[in-house]
């Protein structure tokens, strides 16, 4: 039999059910992997009590007939999401021993339908990474290795690269990330998993660290996209506590699994071939579209013309929202306070001290950008473009149902490069954020190895609230690639 | 054409140009985006949810409740009503500002134009323009006087709902702003969106105020003076703001824009320190809220419930009860005081009094006791129905004027009504001719001598006459039966 830790959410959910295992069992073989795997860094609080708990919970309500949706699957949270008397940080020291009175609506439904917290998941600082190496807990390491440098470690993408490596390292079933620029789908794409990023207003963010209000969504991150589909028929759902969720009815998203994606119109955007994309990349790219044109879809060739300019606004907008969102990180209240002899003095030293580098870059160009007299040039700017960038998909949908991008235009990079480069940094979010300025859903599923052994994954970007048609092809697109080679990291032989 | 104050200078003559800033707490529930409550004088932070601390990870959610107020005080404004308003985050520090920034609302307001009518002590009216009203939360308090060393912070107010009414720069010295900040205040009570107790900071007050030459068209470098949170204040600070300017000018300087303070206790503005005011606010769209956006339907409804208005209302004291502008002016200030008045007014066995008759009792008699005693008019001893009962006893004749003020006294004192002060007193007016003509002819008898003076032509005796009669009936008798029987002895 397959080790516990190594099965999807279905198949889980299948053995639990058949009585084969209890939620117990799974929970405690997770529990191990996450202990023998620490060397990956993937989770910043290991919460075994309460994962046990909760699992002989479960399997109290399976005994009694009362089983839900996702009874007994013990899963990892990204420390970004408030979670109820379990310390969280976002990755901060200006959180330090930050413990919540509260749970974040997403993880509040998660619980609703059984699922088991095994710990809080490593971090960029406040999610401004695409490396997860900004942590003031340090660098998270991606189970996967390089072919010819198998001692290297290579990052696992970010920001939810904790909640990716534990996922591919087989510590937890599944995982929930966030994404704003990318931080779910090119972790997954580095990882060798599914990361899914819902459309804005689809899972609430009441209760989820904010770094850009107008860019977060809560999504899952699986081994399969059946598991993603489970995942986010739990996550999502209208909150009035947050005013940007919107009030629409969750359909059961597996349901949409039906592996026919027969007249289905996949547009492939001209704009997405970047200068210097490593020719495996194009060639995977080039492979999807084969694997949706042999399962029935039309390829459509579509522009979306503005594509260019996505980069820089979000590099403008997320960064403004964010030294907005992160002002209230000022020593008064909770979190990190170091003394000052003045109230400006306290300020400076506690924030001087509680933020990294990353962030405070971002701060000082938000802070910028929303200044007077620059404003006009730069924060309104980026919002006339993200509109523009909004009517190129629009513009795009009229000749497709969905889109098919590579996911990052890379493999997982080793650890330390790209650090003294932020540009460099920065253009590992080139396919990702179009989706996030649009509000789009999209999703990342694992197609390949690249040359270096790592894994790389493709995108389908979807129209809004559109997911049950993302979850479709992506199932197909899954199917087609068989993705099965495994990360040598991983906790287990696996099957 | 009202005329407007000026200011002697060495140079010539000066007129204050002044624009009222007037921050406006809402009465509601809750908070504007959140469910805490806003009750003053609570123990400090016992009314602070997790949004008002500015916990990590939550979001603001608007009150509906106060979307109406806003809209309700913008119809009372006679102003414009934007059906689309967006929330701005205006980003600032300071220990009692949770979010690092105050939610508010910048280049589109939810009410844009509108007016308020003064009324001016000589009378006249004059109508001022207000620029905008807009929503805003407040912040908490710091509290610096608790410790040696350390400042407190009470997050009670922090969120509460604020309307800020902005004025166009088309006030003229300290009395346009009083009457200005008056009217309002009354504007607000009637429509019930603000209590306008300065006392408890649920109406404050920044004034800018420039000064020019009278006869200059074009406007002075204006200052902003804050912290001004009584009328008596704000006239005395413009006072002295619009000399200090003059002086200043005048002296050979020029006037900096800036921001000033007004000292309660020394009387006079000074500058804020440099890093209290160097803010570069960095407003811009609030991503956690979306458009506030409401169609005609909603106005609409609002509308339908709208109370009538102080302007209204005076008019029609004036047109439906023949009441001088002055007399109107001073009942309506106060919703509480018309109601008063038309209660005593909509009374008695034929469901009206005599309009004026009463308005005389209700202002210089009652006001005039409550307002020596400090008092509300809800307050009063004595009822809109009990005021009635002795009006009607004047107008029927069973007491005389000068009788009733003894028993207005009395009721002030003991709450009973006039009827049964009149009876176990026995002040019911001596109206039998016969019992008056024969105190007449006592006291025509005791006083021959005067009798012979008057009729010699010394007419002013009559009076003395009359007194005298008067004093033997205890005041009782009816003066006009008085009068005119000792007219037809004397003269007859």
């Amino acid at each position: 039999m397959t080790e516990l830790n190594h099965l999807t959410i279905s198949e889980a959910l299948d053995g639990l059910a058949k009585g084969d295992f209890t939620s117990a069992e799974l929970t405690r073989a997770n529990l191990l992997a996450m202990e023998e795997a620490r060397a990956l860094n993937a989770f910043v609080t290991e919460t075994p009590e309460r994962a046990m708990s909760m699992a002989m919970a479960s399997d109290d309500r399976r005994r009694a007939g009362e089983a839900r949706p996702l009874d007994g699957i013990p899963i990892a949270v990204k420390d970004l999401y408030c979670t109820e008397g379990i310390r969280t940080m976002a990755g901060s020291h200006i959180l330090e021993g930050f413990t919540p009175t509260y749970e974040s609506t997403v993880t509040a439904n998660l619980w609703r339908d059984g699922a088991v917290l095994l710990g809080k998941t490593n971090l960029d600082e406040f999610a401004m990474g695409s490396s997860n190496t900004t942590s003031y807990f340090g660098e998270v390491h991606n189970p996967w290795t390089l072919a010819e440098e198998p001692d290297a470690r290579l990052v696992p993408g970010g920001s939810s690269g904790g909640s990716a490596a534990c996922v591919a390292a087989r510590i937890a079933t599944a995982s929930t990330g966030t994404d704003t620029g990318g931080s779910i789908r090119q972790p997954a794409s580095f990882c060798g998993i599914v990361g899914m990023k819902p459309t804005y207003g689809r899972c609430s963010r009441w209760g989820i660290v904010a770094f850009a209000s107008s860019l977060d969504q809560a999504g899952p991150m699986t081994r399969s996209v059946r598991d993603a589909a489970l995942m986010l028929t739990s996550m999502a759902g209208f909150d009035p506590k947050d005013s940007t969720s919107v009030d629409r009815t969750v359909p059961d998203y597996a349901a949409a699994l039906t592996g026919d994606i027969r007249g289905l119109k996949i547009g492939v955007p001209k704009e997405y071939r970047v200068d210097k994309m490593p020719p495996e990349i194009e060639i995977l790219w080039q492979q999807g579209v084969e694997w949706m044109k042999a399962a029935g879809a039309e390829i459509v060739d579509v522009s979306l013309p503005h594509t260019k300019y996505a980069l820089p606004a979000y590099y403008i907008v997320a960064p403004a929202e964010a030294s907005s969102n992160l002002a209230r990180y000022d020593g008064v209240r909770y979190g990190l306070r170091v003394p000052g002899n003045s109230l400006i003095e306290m300020y400076e030293n506690t924030r001087a001290e509680g933020f990294g580098q990353e962030v405070k870059r971002r701060v000082m160009i938000g802070t910028y950008v929303l200044s007077a007299g620059y404003y006009d040039a730069y924060y309104l700017k980026a919002q006339k473009l993200r509109t523009l960038i909004a009517r190129d998909f629009e513009a795009a949908y009229e000749k497709c149902d969905l889109l098919l991008t590579p996911t990052a235009p890379s493999t997982a990079f080793k650890v330390g490069d790209k650090q003294d480069d932020p540009i460099a940094m920065y253009l590992n979010d080139v396919f990702t954020v179009p989706a996030n300025l649009a509000g789009l859903p999209g999703i990342s599923v694992p197609a390949g190895l690249g040359a270096d052994g790592a894994p790389l994954g493709l995108q389908l970007v979807g129209q809004a609230f559109e997911e049950e048609t993302l979850f479709r092809a992506a199932g197909v697109l899954e199917e087609a690639a068989g993705f099965t080679a495994t990360p040598a990291l991983m906790v287990g032989e696996g099957a | 054409m009202t005329t407007h104050p000026v200011l002697k200078g060495d140079t010539g003559d000066w007129e204050m140009v002044i624009g009222l800033e007037v921050h406006a707490q809402v009465i509601s529930e809750a908070k504007l985006f959140s469910g805490s409550a806003t009750e003053f004088g609570s123990a400090p932070n016992s009314q602070v949810s997790l949004v008002d601390a500015a916990m990590p990870g939550m979001l603001p959610v608007i009150n509906e409740k106060c979307i109406e107020q806003a809209v309700r005080t913008g119809l009372g404004l006679k102003a414009e009503i934007n059906k689309f308003s967006v929330f701005d985050r205006k980003n600032y520090f300071y220990a009692d500002l949770p979010q690092g920034y105050q939610i508010s609302q910048y280049l589109q307001p939810i009410v844009g134009k509108g007016e308020i009518v003064l009324d001016l002590p000589d009378g006249e009216t004059r109508t001022v323009g207000i620029t905008r009203l807009h929503l805003e939360q407040d912040a908490g308090k710091s509290l610096h006087d608790q410790d040696p060393t350390r400042t407190f912070v009470d997050l009670n107010r922090s969120g509460v709902a604020l309307m800020e009414i902005v004025s166009e720069p088309d006030l003229r010295g300290p009395e346009e702003a009083a009457a200005y900040l008056r009217k309002l205040r009354a504007i607000l009570r009637y429509l019930g969106t603000c209590d306008g107790n300065m006392e408890e900071g649920s109406m404050r007050c920044d004034v800018n105020i420039s000064v020019r030459k009278v006869g200059d068209n074009e406007y002075g470098t204006r200052c902003e003076v804050k912290n001004v949170n009584s009328i008596r204040y704000v006239m005395a600070a413009i006072d002295y703001e619009a000399r200090r300017q003059i002086d200043h000018i005048e002296d050979g300087g020029t006037v900096v824009q800036e921001t000033r303070l007004w000292d309660t206790g020394r009387g006079e503005t000074r500058p804020m320190r440099d890093k209290e005011e160097a803010h570069d606010y960095r407003y811009f769209p609030d991503p956690d809220l979306l458009p506030l956006e409401f169609d005609d339907a909603f106005i609409d409804g609002i509308r339908a419930t709208l109370p009538e208005l102080p302007d209204e209302k005076k008019e029609r004291f004036v047109t439906h009860y023949g009441l001088s502008v002055y007399d109107a002016g001073v009942l309506v200030a106060e919703r509480a005081r018309a109601d008063f008045y038309e209660a005593v007014v909509s009374g008695g066995p034929n469901g009206r009094r005599d309009p004026k008759i009463c308005a005389n009792w209700v202002i210089t008699e009652l006001f005039g006791a409550l307002n020596k005693g400090g008092h509300d008019i809800d307050e009063s001893p004595i009822t809109a129905d009990q005021l009635g009962g002795l009006v009607d006893l004047i107008t029927d004749d069973t007491i005389s004027g000068r009788i009733a003020k003894d028993v207005f006294a009395e009721m002030l004192e003991t709450g009973h009504d006039a009827a049964a002060i009149v009876d176990a007193k026995g002040l019911r007016q001596v109206t039998d001719t016969g019992a008056i003509e024969g105190e007449i002819d006592t006291v025509l008898a005791a006083n021959q001598d005067k009798v012979a003076e008057y009729k010699g032509g010394k007419q002013k005796l009559f009076g003395f006459f009359v007194g005298q009669v008067m004093k033997a009936t205890q005041g009782k008798a009816n003066p006009k039966l008085v009068n005119e029987i000792l007219r037809s002895k004397l003269d007859g």
